[in-house]
């Protein structure tokens, strides 16, 4: 099989398939359990003081949100 | 040793930029040769200088805090350049209008097919391009909690793009052009702009690699594709072989339909993601900042990013309906590109809302209210843009001065009015000031920038949809009824009215300009409590 036709072929199927499941999966991420605390945190970090962190992490307290 | 390897190797340089500046082979080329020789020079004086200075070890004074006096910099490069390509702009809108403003005494420097593309340049990449490297340095610094990584790196990125605009902009008045929309520069700029590109994603990344916050605010992850995008679009679009090393003149790699496909796929994904993706990492940072509030929905805001990038990559043949393009893939543009209405209103959509409970700043902040406007604009833009992109519309708006108003409020409405807004934003706190000088004059600006707007818009879609209809009127035998000429002819009032526009659109920014300058060099002005007459 020429080069042009196999790499059509591939991106018509697996790499059109690999793509919309990446998509998919953002977004379902997006929706995850528990993701709303998180988001609400992450959407204050631009309102916190412009000051430079002199030391230590910018978050004072429980800055892991994996858990 | 280091500062002698450094200062030999800058010398030589400019040595061999003169000598290129005697021996290339056309007129552009020598110029640029000797533009270089003068900023290597200048490079190579500033060095000299420095050398014997203690150096400051990192983490002591001097290299602690934001590193701000590149965003500095960068706000004032951002107002120059805005002010230089309105003022080309309303130009050539006149030189349409007038023909004799072509200048006969000029040719061919002051010709519209030159002026044309210093006007795009100087607009999207000089004035947008300026804008968006001072906010990403601004926000990536603010929203990582991080100084900027590399050092001196992020001065190279200013003046090194800076020096881009310069041979770009000159190279289009002398004839240098590879004659592809809005990436005019021929290859030696281009593989200049490669370099300084990759200097700043490396100064991007690098700050977001050392951030502080546990987690990657949205506005970064929008600029951060905007920097990784751009790049890859350029180095695509941009492959050619120069005739000579000594010389101006390259030829592309790409031909006929496949050349065209990959100019579409950079000039659509030029606005899609330098338009677009990159103002909309500014207002993702500076909408809340400046109401105070966090993001409307923080998971729209994701949606939207994932949306708009998936999206946006394929919108490009739309602009090559009935072409030598097969018929599924200008579908497929078409297709792709109706679906981003989307995510594109979910994004407006999300910044307007972010004013819930706020929205009596609109009365009192008037750099909100460009804010808001701009947001108007941007959802304005991408519903006309989508309805264009239809196969039956796009039959009547294509060669149309449709296209360009719809560019245009796209353009001055969304990217123009939102880095406006950051002006106002940045400056005050960038040089220590309580707020801008004046209020009235921001007002100003506001109105006489949508004003001239709705001119600049209202008056090209008149004499687009116009035209598309004269070139497509045929008489009872079938002959088209209108020369070209006819058009021309009948688009008169429209162009003078269009000029009107850029004109107040103009005023605006010289506005702004001088409240930005009384600001850096004073402080706002003091109001003093007039007691009321008895």
């Amino acid at each position: 099989m020429e080069t042009y036709t196999f790499l059509r072929e591939f991106a018509d199927s697996w790499v059109l398939l690999a793509l919309i499941l990446f998509y998919i999966g953002t977004i379902a991420w997006a929706f995850r359990p528990g993701a709303r605390a998180t988001h609400e945190e992450i959407s204050r970090i631009p309102l916190r003081d412009d000051g430079f962190p002199e030391d230590g992490p910018c978050q004072s307290e429980n800055t892991d949100t994996r858990r | 040793m280091w500062d002698a390897i450094k200062l030999t190797t800058l010398g030589l340089c400019a040595f061999l930029a003169f000598i290129l500046s005697d021996w290339g082979h056309d007129f552009a080329f020598r110029f640029h040769a000797f533009l270089c020789m003068v900023a290597l020079v200048a490079v190579f004086i500033a060095q000299l200088r420095r050398v014997g200075d203690e150096p400051v070890p990192a983490g002591q004074s001097g290299y602690s805090g934001y590193m701000d006096d590149v965003v500095r910099a960068g706000v004032i490069a951002t107002a120059f350049w805005g002010v230089v390509g309105f003022l080309a702009g309303v130009f050539i809108a006149f030189q349409l209008a007038f023909p004799a403003l072509n200048f006969d005494w000029g040719q061919p420097y002051t010709n519209f097919g030159r002026l044309r593309p210093l006007h795009t340049s100087a607009v999207i990449f000089a004035f947008g391009g300026n804008a968006l490297i001072m906010s990403s340095f601004y926000i990536v610094q603010r929203t990582c909690g991080a100084r900027l990584w590399g050092g001196n790196l992020a001065w190279f990125v200013f003046w090194g793009y800076n020096f881009f605009i310069v041979l770009a902009a000159t190279g289009y008045l002398l004839g240098a052009t590879q004659s592809k929309e809005y990436a005019e520069p021929e290859w030696y700029a281009d593989l200049w702009l490669t370099i300084v590109w990759v200097a700043f994603l490396l100064v991007f990344l690098g700050t977001i690699i050392k951030r502080k916050e546990r987690h990657i605010y949205v506005a970064n992850w929008f600029l951060l594709a905007f920097i990784l995008t751009v790049a890859l679009l350029h180095i695509v679009n941009n492959i050619s072989i120069p005739v000579s090393f000594m010389g101006s003149k390259s030829v592309q790699v790409f031909a006929g339909v496949q050349d065209a496909m990959v100019q579409w796929w950079y000039g659509h994904n030029a606005v899609g993601f330098f338009l677009t993706a990159g103002f909309l990492g500014m207002m993702y940072y500076f909408v809340p900042k400046q109401a105070n509030r966090p993001v409307y929905s923080y998971k729209l805001s994701i949606i939207h990013f994932w949306a708009l990038i998936f999206l946006y990559i394929w919108a490009g043949p739309h602009h090559l309906h009935y072409t030598a393009l097969p018929d599924w893939a200008s579908t497929l543009g078409m297709v792709f590109s109706i679906i981003l209405w989307m995510p594109s209103w979910g994004g407006m959509i999300n910044g307007l809302m972010t004013l819930q409970g706020a929205w009596d700043k609109l009365r009192t902040d008037p750099i909100i209210r460009m804010m808001v406007i701009s947001l108007a604009f941007y959802g304005m833009s991408t519903f006309e843009g989508p309805m264009m992109s239809i196969r039956a519309v796009n039959s009547l708006s294509h060669y149309t001065d449709w296209t360009i108003g719809h560019v245009h409020s796209g353009a001055l409405g969304w990217n123009g009015m939102i880095t406006f807004a950051a002006l106002y934003f940045l400056t005050p706190r960038l040089w220590g000031r309580k707020k801008m000088h004046s209020m009235a004059a921001i007002n100003w600006h506001f109105w006489l920038a949508t004003i001239g707007i709705v001119l600049y818009a209202a008056s090209m879609w008149v004499t687009g949809i116009m035209e598309g209809l004269m070139w497509r009127e045929v008489d009872g035998q079938g002959f088209l009824v209108n020369s070209f000429a006819d058009t021309v002819a009948a688009k008169f009032p429209m162009y003078v009215v269009r000029g009107l526009g850029g004109v107040m659109y103009l005023a605006g920014a010289l506005i702004m300009a001088w409240n930005m300058w009384m600001t850096i060099r004073g402080g706002a002005r003091i109001h003093a409590a007039v007691p009321a007459r008895v």
